[in-house]
């Protein structure tokens, strides 16, 4: 007879931190997929080599903290951490910034804080932020859509191949700085827009697709299937994504006029654009850096959703998912003080 | 008698204005993008801390205790202006770009501090000595924290010192490498708030180093009973 008393709760999930995280980088799969189909290896090479830094990084800070390394590596955080900076950065990001990136994600931002479950901030925003405020011109750099490549017939610009891409991003070829391989995104285009309509604009670059923007839109459902995905698999709740891109979408619409030059476009392009799929399923459902309680989580994702449209339409910048993020991760402590559940029998 | 090793001490590390007592971080934060600009604050700061530990000192003994704050302010405030007025005639274009931190330095809690706590109950050589110390610290991290920002910033240092020492500083400027990107972060505040962070941390490991070996010095007193006993204690 076993006398091993086990008090509630008696079920339990196999689920740990290193097989969620594992979970997570597979549902990046498709979005990834879609940017590397649409854009070229640069993607690819990004996420490569934030992998190589992020773990290279990792490792020095856990020894440094004296704790076991191999545990920590283990548990894939800087791995999930490093893809969603990789698939943030611009295609073809040099060595150093990718490194820059990292340094501030995983040091500062995560292991200066007490390491994984300490950290009140998403790392990889921390990082993203930290780059595209010190180095505008390299991250606002986006490649330009392959097939667009091929029908400016821009001379010059043949796509590079995967080895090429990597020479790429180590810098030991140039990066061709020929107009054509780079090019303004859609929500850049929007940003700049003073005189179109939004029909006008979107027949006039061909960078705009059907819904959101060319590549844009596949990108986006990658990340869409992903995170619905994880949703399947109950990794998260769908509190904070659903609230954020109904809030999107309500204040898109809202502002939408019709399509006039000074509206934002609609509400399928914004959900269709820029990093709002990948934001939504991917970023603000870290468990560590959100509210906590399902209500909070509401108002967490709804807060970053109404951030995001502020900013993309009257800020100065194009997009805008890592600065909501982060705002809201300012907030979060606050959301959680007042969305504690009440404890039943105490009212 | 003051002990003035003991006030270098206390200045420079173990009660440093900018890294322990934290005070003064306006200043700290908003001027130190280079070295240039932090030498100025720097210098400017130590002469009014000087003078105006000094006049505090003085009329220490004359001072009704109630009064004595807006009576350290006056005498902070006219250093200030002084030092305000001294560098419009001689160091224009850097009173320029110091701005509105020069008239802050007022506001600088590091002064006062320094005043309530050290002046007005010391004789003026031990005050004089404290302030000249105490702005020594402050304006060392200042310089330190202004070359770590020019330097990860922009890839060089030391530029544009012709603004305090003239003409032929000018050529002081060493640069890294021609091809280094701004580093925009660490020129704007948040990059101050982080290195200051850093700078605390260094401090404090430094700190538990000097501990550690002392403690270690101190221990084998202890060990070096011969009788070896398994349990229990004598008592």
């Amino acid at each position: 007879m076993p006398l091993v008393q086990i008090t509630s709760p008696h079920a339990h999930t196999s689920q740990s931190t290193s097989s969620v995280m594992m979970l997570v980088a597979i549902a990046t799969l498709p979005g990834i997929a879609a940017l590397t189909i649409g854009f070229g290896w640069g993607t690819l090479t990004n996420i490569v080599l934030s992998i190589i830094f992020a773990l290279a990084l990792e490792a020095g800070a856990v020894r440094l903290r004296k704790q076991p390394i191999g545990f920590y590596l283990r548990d894939n955080s800087a791995l999930v951490t490093a893809i969603l900076l990789g698939i943030a950065l611009p295609p073809y990001a040099s060595w150093w910034i990718i490194l820059t990136g990292m340094f501030f994600a995983i040091i500062i931002a995560k292991h200066l804080y007490g390491g994984l479950g300490y950290n009140p901030f998403n790392p990889a925003m921390v990082g993203y932020v930290v780059l595209l405020i010190s180095f505008p011109v390299e991250m606002t750099r986006w490649a330009a859509p392959l097939e667009l490549v091929s029908e400016l017939g821009t001379s010059g610009v043949s796509k590079p191949t995967l080895i090429e891409s990597f020479g790429i991003a180590l810098r030991l070829i140039e990066l061709p700085t020929i107009d054509g391989f780079t090019m303004a995104t859609p929500l850049d285009l929007l940003r700049q827009n003073d005189a179109l309509m939004i029909s006008d604009l979107k027949q006039t670059y061909p960078q705009f697709g059907a819904q959101g923007g060319l590549v844009w839109e596949w990108a986006n459902l990658g990340f869409l299937i992903g995170g619905l995905f994880l949703l399947y698999r109950k990794i998260y709740t769908w509190h904070g994504p659903v609230s954020m891109l109904v809030t999107l979408s309500l204040l898109a619409a809202i502002f939408y006029d019709g399509g006039s030059s000074n509206s934002g476009g609609s509400p399928m392009l914004h959900l269709f654009s820029g990093a709002t799929m990948l934001g939504a399923w991917f970023i603000l459902t870290d468990p560590v850096s959100s509210a906590v309680s399902n209500k909070g989580r509401i108002i967490f994702g709804s807060g970053i959703g109404a951030l995001i449209f502020i900013i993309r339409q009257w800020g100065n910048y194009p997009d805008s998912v890592a600065f909501a993020v982060l705002l809201m991760n300012f907030a979060a402590p606050l959301i959680d003080h007042y969305t504690q559940p009440k404890t039943y029998g105490h009212s | 008698m003051a002990n003035y090793s003991e006030l270098t001490l206390n200045g420079l590390w173990k009660n440093n204005p900018a890294l322990v007592q934290l005070l003064g971080l306006c200043p700290l934060l908003g001027v130190t993008n280079s070295v240039v600009n932090s030498l100025g604050l720097g210098l400017a700061t130590i002469f009014v801390l000087f003078a105006s530990n000094s006049c505090v000192s003085m009329i220490r003994n004359v001072t009704p205790a109630e009064i004595r704050l807006p009576a350290f302010v006056m005498i902070i405030a006219a250093a200030v202006t002084c030092t305000e007025l001294l560098m419009q005639a001689y160091a224009f274009e850097m009173y320029e770009i110091l701005g509105i931190f020069l008239p802050l330095i007022t506001t600088n809690c590091v002064i006062l501090g320094r005043a309530d706590g050290f002046a007005c109950k010391n004789s003026l050589p031990a005050a004089a000595y404290d302030g000249l110390i105490m702005g020594l610290g402050f304006a060392l991290v200042l310089f330190l924290l202004g070359a770590a920002r020019e330097l990860i910033g922009t890839g060089a240092i030391f530029a544009n010192m012709d603004l305090i020492f003239g003409a032929g500083a000018a050529e002081w400027k060493w640069v890294l490498n021609k091809d280094y990107p701004q580093f925009l972060l660490a020129v704007l505040p948040p990059g101050a708030f982080i290195l200051t962070g850093l700078l605390i941390a260094l401090k404090n490991i430094i700190d538990n180093r000097i501990a550690k070996v002392q403690l270690a010095r101190s221990a084998p007193a202890e060990k070096t009973s011969k009788r070896v006993r398994v349990t229990g204690t004598i008592t």
